[in-house]
């Protein structure tokens, strides 16, 4: 039996009359790349908040990394990196510094931290702009200075909140095959996107989430074969009559 | 505490000042251009000496021609430019219409006084005595604290023959009492101000900045490392004590530049340094509050002001011309206490080691740690989402 590296059991989050999560439970297994799918305001990223300690569940239990989010949540930032949906950098500081910041942050001995900018500046492209004030550059730039910041120490988890989204197709490629790279590390990464081929491109498993509620999880193969569906947009289609993006 | 955190985040802090071109002004350059402008308009960086009118009513009745030498001897000091007046209705009207600076009346028995001095130089006994009334422009400050001092030792001179030593002899002046002979320019009575004026503007900084890092969710992936909020509020106070310290040095030398001499010793500008870091972590605390209260960087700015205006306004070199209430409001904000500090270590020459000085460091040090403490609580109940 495999270990398990995050375990959601019955958790829900209530904002006001907004259910935002409703009794979610999944456990996703150590060195798995999950994905969570569903269009936006599903609930996806209030699930990340919540398993990164943001958040507190109005109920139900977090397990990350062995250790309850709520009560031992330090425990659990040691263990975690999390790049947010929205675009979290330092405008002023280089995407270098601010790549560098979150690795003091993480108290990271300083021979280790300046091989691990290195490698990522050098695998997410950013080599070249890696000088430049990170308020100068471009989205897709901004984005994978974005997920660098949050893999900077090595992290046994990582949760990508959207890490592709408003990237070019070459980045998105890149981002791809920086993601496969961590599971050949046998890092546990969750991710969520609304992108069904970069889930059925890179997840062992993915959760399909909507309105809060987890109504299917599985393989992207065994998710298709049971919905008799050629891809995830067309499952995500059949299980709730609506489309996954709105068309442009 | 993790060292390396505090290190990092301070880094990032002072990062943010030095390339934000508008905190950098606030900030540095302002402190630079004003105290440099104050200096050059106020200070002794200007080579011109102050001249004052002042009106003479000459009384005497004795035919004698001392008080014709007294007028004289006061001619030339270039610093008083007498305009002789037949009586003093005159004289006083155009003193309260602000046309000149004082009135000197000198009164009938003035030859017969001097004469009775030379007479009998070591009697006393024997001396007529006599008052020269003198009236003084009470909106001016400087003229206030000059003209008296320079009538004195013009009068001596007179009196005497020489410059003597002392002000003994037969003629007074006619005033409760005589300042100390004072070299000193506005500038250098403003000067200590300077410093608590400039450190106020930190609080908007702060605000502005917290609430920026809150906006674009820095602070939420701050919050996903294992930095803690003790960690994260240190580097904001130790940024922000270093910021206040280049800002005194920066000051202290565009002053120096410009004409400004302190009294004290090194010790006092250590003590300087002191007092203007622990007063920069009350600017974090206002800061603090600002930012709880703001929904955004912009409403930040704004709110912060409601917080710098009386530190600024009772407490720093603007407080000089308020109204008496105005001054006892002063005592509320800890803005007054560096301003006193810094005027008895500069301009009073006062020892580090004063009663009024300790007092005013511990009033501001409980001051600075209240505030930071009310905005570390506020800010982490209110203010983080």
């Amino acid at each position: 039996m495999n270990e398990a590296a995050i375990v959601v059991e019955n958790v829900t989050k209530r904002f006001e009359d907004i259910t935002a999560v409703d009794g979610l439970s999944l456990t996703v297994d150590k060195g798995e790349l999950f994905g969570l799918l569903g269009p936006n305001g599903a609930g996806k990223t209030t699930t990340i908040n919540i398993l990164c300690g943001l958040l507190e569940p109005t109920s139900g239990s977090v397990k990350v990394g062995g250790y309850d989010v709520r009560k031992e949540p330090n425990k659990v930032r040691k263990l975690i990196g999390v790049s947010p949906q929205e675009t979290a950098v330092y405008p002023h500081l280089t995407g270098k510094e601010n790549i560098e910041l979150f690795g003091n942050l993480h108290t990271m001995p300083r021979e280790k931290l300046k091989g691990n900018v290195d490698e990522l500046l050098q695998k997410l492209s950013l080599r070249e702009h890696a000088k430049r004030r990170a308020g100068g550059c471009s989205g897709g730039m901004m984005r994978r200075i974005n997920l660098a910041m949050s893999l900077v120490h090595d992290p046994e988890i990582a949760f990508l909140d959207e890490p592709t989204v408003g990237m070019d197709p070459q980045s998105r490629r890149a981002v791809w095959d920086f993601i496969r790279e961590l599971k050949k590390l046998n890092k546990t990464v969750l991710l969520t996107t609304h992108y069904m081929e970069e889930a059925e491109e890179l997840c062992d498993r993915v959760g399909i989430i909507d309105n809060g509620k987890l109504i299917s999880l599985g393989t992207p193969q065994q998710l298709k074969k049971q919905s008799n569906a050629r891809n995830l947009e067309e499952v995500f289609l059949q299980l709730t009559g609506k489309r996954i993006r709105e068309e442009v | 505490m993790k060292l390396q955190r505090v290190f990092a985040l301070s880094k990032k802090n002072l990062k943010a000042v030095i390339r934000d071109p508008g905190a950098l002004f606030m900030l540095i350059l302002f402190p630079v251009i004003a105290t440099m402008a104050f200096g050059f308009s106020f200070g002794t960086a200007d080579s011109g000496q102050p001249t004052y009118q002042i009106g003479v009513v000459n009384a005497d009745f004795s035919g004698l021609r001392w008080s014709q030498y007294f007028i004289g001897n006061l001619s030339e000091t270039m610093i008083l430019n007498v305009q002789n007046y037949s009586d003093s209705g005159a004289a006083l009207g155009d003193l309260s219409q602000g046309n000149i600076q004082a009135v000197l009346i000198i009164p009938g028995d003035f030859g017969l006084s001097c004469n009775s001095f030379w007479n009998s130089p070591t009697n006393p006994s024997h001396w007529v005595n006599t008052t020269v009334i003198l009236f003084l422009d009470s909106g001016s400050l400087f003229a206030t604290q000059a003209i008296p001092t320079i009538i004195q030792q013009t009068l001596s001179r007179t009196v005497h023959g020489i410059q003597p030593a002392s002000t003994y002899g037969p003629v007074n002046i006619g005033i409760p009492s005589l300042v100390d002979v004072s070299k000193l320019t506005t500038f250098d009575y403003f000067a200590p101000g300077f410093f608590a004026f400039f450190a106020i503007f930190s609080i908007m900084t702060v605000a502005q900045s917290f609430t920026f890092e809150r906006e674009k969710g820095l602070l939420r992936r701050i919050r996903t490392t294992p930095t803690t909020s003790s960690e994260f509020m240190a580097s904001q106070a130790v940024s922000n004590m270093i910021i206040a310290m280049i800002q005194v040095a920066t000051v202290f030398l565009v002053a120096t530049l410009v004409g400004y001499q302190p009294l004290g010793d090194v010790t006092s500008f250590i003590l300087a340094f002191i007092i203007l870091s622990i007063f920069s972590l009350c600017c974090v605390g206002f800061g603090l509050i600002a930012a709880t209260l703001a929904k955004s960087s912009g409403a930040a700015t704004g709110i912060a002001f409601i917080f710098i205006m009386p530190l600024m306004f009772l407490g720093t070199f603007v407080s000089v011309g308020l109204s008496a209430i105005a001054k006892d409001a002063g005592k509320f904000v800890p803005s007054y206490y560096v301003t006193d500090a810094l005027t008895s270590l500069f301009l009073r020459g006062a020892s580090v080691t004063s009663p009024a000085i300790l007092l005013d460091i511990s009033i501001v040090t409980i001051y600075s740690a209240v505030v930071l403490i009310l905005g570390i609580i506020l800010y982490g109940k209110y203010g983080k989402t």
